[in-house]
């Protein structure tokens, strides 16, 4: 489903990632663990096409489609969704409208007819008994005043109601309590199946016990160093990122 | 060109001389020689530093000074209505001049609308001798000036004592350009007796495509426990320019809820005075300034804490696209014996080009030692994070650009509180959006 091959990308004068390959299959869940600063963050943006972020070299694609060419508007229509790390404040605009202009928006890029009040509510229904969400929180301005978990929950509502093939969590964790995990991590396991995929951006393992990967990759210095089974996230966390940048130091 | 104080002088001579012994006579001649004395202001004048009015007296123009058979017809009326209407209380002004066969008082038990001259002459002659003219005291300049002197077909609109006036009054000001560009001067004195309410909404409307240019002057005194919302929209067109003051004066513990949305025009000058005159008195003061092309909104408040214990809160948001300019020129004064005054101020401007210009000048002078104020402004660029957020959602730049400057503007447009005020303004927004 997801295709990337030698991905060099960079800010500024500044290259982070230096040559990242990546291959997720429909179904699959994939970990991205690595210490800080070592891309995990920017890969994630470069994926949803944040403009900062300049591509050196290097492919994305998602069945098929050419990313690097789309704006992230048309990246979200080809399916796909990033779960912010910061998911923004915007005062004046209701979650509720928000979502229906993405929900449209994103329709319309697939040539289907937008959906009318009727059929967008009853979607709305349905996806926030599925997440857990309360209707006052869709009422008000998005993400304003919303608790850390509040916030996340919301990305993995808007998840839910757009329907990606591809999501990526970036650091979806971060900030979170154990309780607000376990809830945004079922959110995610109840949207699984088998045409889409997972792409969990994370520093620590513990949200891995929640969703649960089929590979878990090493990000380090720009490049993925070591790749594994569920296991490698617990090692990880056992030993340390030392024990990656020992390994490496010994083969060089 | 009307840039000339002989321009002026042969006219006002003509129209002075049926009245010069009344009360209002003598205000018109002491506005006549002020006018004089100051002339139109210059860029030299600190008040008129980024707004050049002189420019909008170098032009030729139909002069209407007083009332003329009706030019306008029913359809062309209708057309311009607002939404509402149907349950408001409609007051026009055709070229500066009050039309009292066009407006129509539903609330006729609460309303008293009569000409300023008939006020003068009977039961509210000491409100006016009080108030009229009240607004030279904070504005020193000839466009003022001018028109307290011209004021001769004058309004006079009083709240009754105790009455919750149900239905809002609507005002429009049409100016009619199709013989030409014309010049009008508007004139209300406005009496909100105690314990009453009122919603006014006002409104500009120019009809033909000459240029017209509208000196505005509407003053309002607010009585102990009366509560005024006044709601100005102005949308002309790019032919349209004007200098609007609404003069709002609280002589007694009393509330005021203002809200400016300046969505076009040429030139356009807002002075807004809330005199803070009596203890307890809340303000609230909000605007919306959106502007594109070549258009220059100039927003000048003033909030005068006269009395101790009063707060204000205003709050002025912009939006400037294209080569368009902004102003927004904000003073609160806390007099020597206005202590536990509360006032705060903000200012905030996006600005979408290169070209899009905002001056922002927040004034506190205060006067007394135990008062909290505070005042901020900020000029910046659309949020890129905001915008990136959206677009990852599949919504389109241009769509994305439109809900954060709706969502912008929400806190202004949220004080509009006529609903069907707010849904038309909403839906004017809406398609200034669609840029």
């Amino acid at each position: 489903m997801l295709s990337i091959q030698n991905l060099h990308a960079g800010i500024e004068e500044k290259k982070i990632l230096k040559g990242i390959n990546l291959e997720i299959k429909a179904g699959e869940v994939h970990a991205i663990m690595g210490p800080n600063g070592s891309g995990k963050s920017t890969l994630a943006s470069v994926l949803a096409g944040r403009k900062e972020y300049e591509v050196l070299e290097g492919s994305v694609t998602l069945d098929g489609k050419n990313l690097l060419e789309l704006s992230p508007e048309e990246r979200a229509g080809e399916g796909l969704f990033l779960a912010f790390q910061y998911p923004i404040e915007i005062p004046g605009l209701t979650t509720t409208n928000f979502i229906k202009t993405a929900v449209n928006e994103v329709r319309k890029y697939r040539g289907e007819e937008p959906l009318d009040a009727v059929a967008f509510l009853k979607m709305m229904k349905e996806k926030m008994a599925l997440m857990e969400i309360d209707q006052r929180l869709l009422s008000r301005s998005l993400n304003e005043g919303f608790s850390g978990g509040e916030k996340k929950r919301n990305e993995i509502f808007q998840m839910a109601m757009l329907q990606p093939k591809l999501a990526i969590l970036d650091e979806t964790d971060s900030g979170l309590d154990i309780d607000a995990i376990r809830i945004v991590a079922n959110g995610v396991n109840k949207l699984r199946n088998k045409d889409n995929a997972v792409l969990v951006v994370t520093h620590y393992q513990r949200l891995l016990d929640y969703i649960v990967p089929d590979f878990v990759h090493v990000l380090y210095n720009g490049r993925i160093v070591k790749s594994g089974p569920k296991e490698l996230a617990l090692e990880l966390e056992e030993r340390g990122y030392d024990f990656i940048k020992n390994e490496l130091k010994e083969a060089v | 060109m009307i840039n000339s104080v002989e321009y002026f002088k042969e006219k006002f001579d003509l129209l002075q001389h049926a009245n010069k012994d009344s009360l209002l006579g003598s205000v018109h001649q002491q506005a006549f020689n002020a006018f004089r004395t100051m002339g139109i202001p210059s860029v030299k004048h600190e008040e008129w530093k980024y707004t050049r009015v002189g420019s909008l007296f170098n032009k030729e123009y139909n002069v209407v000074l007083e009332q003329k058979p009706n030019t306008i017809s029913e359809k062309e009326i209708n057309a311009v209505r607002l939404p509402g209407h149907e349950e408001a209380n409609e007051l026009f002004f055709i070229n500066g001049i009050f039309s009292f066969g066009l407006s129509k008082i539903l609330s006729s038990k609460q309303l008293v609308v009569i000409s300023l001259k008939e006020a003068a002459a009977g039961e509210y002659n000491d409100v006016v001798s009080k108030n009229f003219n009240h607004s030279s005291n904070y504005l020193k300049d000839g466009v003022n000036a001018l028109n307290a002197a011209f004021a001769q077909e004058a309004v006079f609109i009083h709240i009754k004592k105790g009455q919750i006036t149900e239905h809002p009054v609507y005002i429009y000001n049409i100016t009619d350009t199709r013989s030409g560009n014309t010049f009008s001067q508007p004139r209300s004195l406005i009496h909100v007796a105690e314990n009453a309410q009122v919603q006014m909404v006002e409104t500009y409307i120019a009809l033909g495509h000459s240029q017209d240019f509208t000196s505005q002057v509407t003053e309002i005194i607010v009585e102990k426990d009366a509560h005024v919302e006044y709601y100005k929209i102005q949308h002309e067109g790019r032919d349209s320019s004007m200098v609007s003051t609404t003069h709002l004066r609280q002589v007694g513990k009393s509330y005021t809820h203002t809200v400016t949305v300046s969505l076009d025009g040429d030139i356009v000058r807002n002075n807004l005075n809330v005199v803070l005159d009596a203890e307890h008195c809340e303000a609230h003061l909000y605007g919306l300034y959106f502007q594109k092309g070549s258009s220059h909104i100039d927003n000048h408040t003033v909030v005068d804490n006269v009395k101790p214990n009063c707060f204000s809160n205003e709050l002025y948001k912009g939006i400037i696209d294209g080569d368009a300019t902004g102003v927004f020129n904000g003073k609160i004064f806390v007099q020597p014996h206005a202590q536990k005054t509360n006032a705060y101020q903000s200012n905030k401007n996006i600005l979408l080009s290169d070209s899009a210009t905002v001056n922002t000048k927040p004034q506190l002078e205060i006067f007394a030692d135990d008062v909290k104020c505070s005042h901020g402004c900020t000029i910046g660029r659309l949020d890129e994070e905001g915008l990136f957020y959206l677009q990852s959602r599949g919504i389109s730049e241009k769509t994305a650009m439109a809900l954060l400057l709706h969502a912008f503007s929400d806190d202004i447009l949220s004080n509009i509180k006529l609903p069907a005020i707010k849904n038309y303004v909403d839906e004017l927004i809406e398609k200034r959006l669609e840029m």
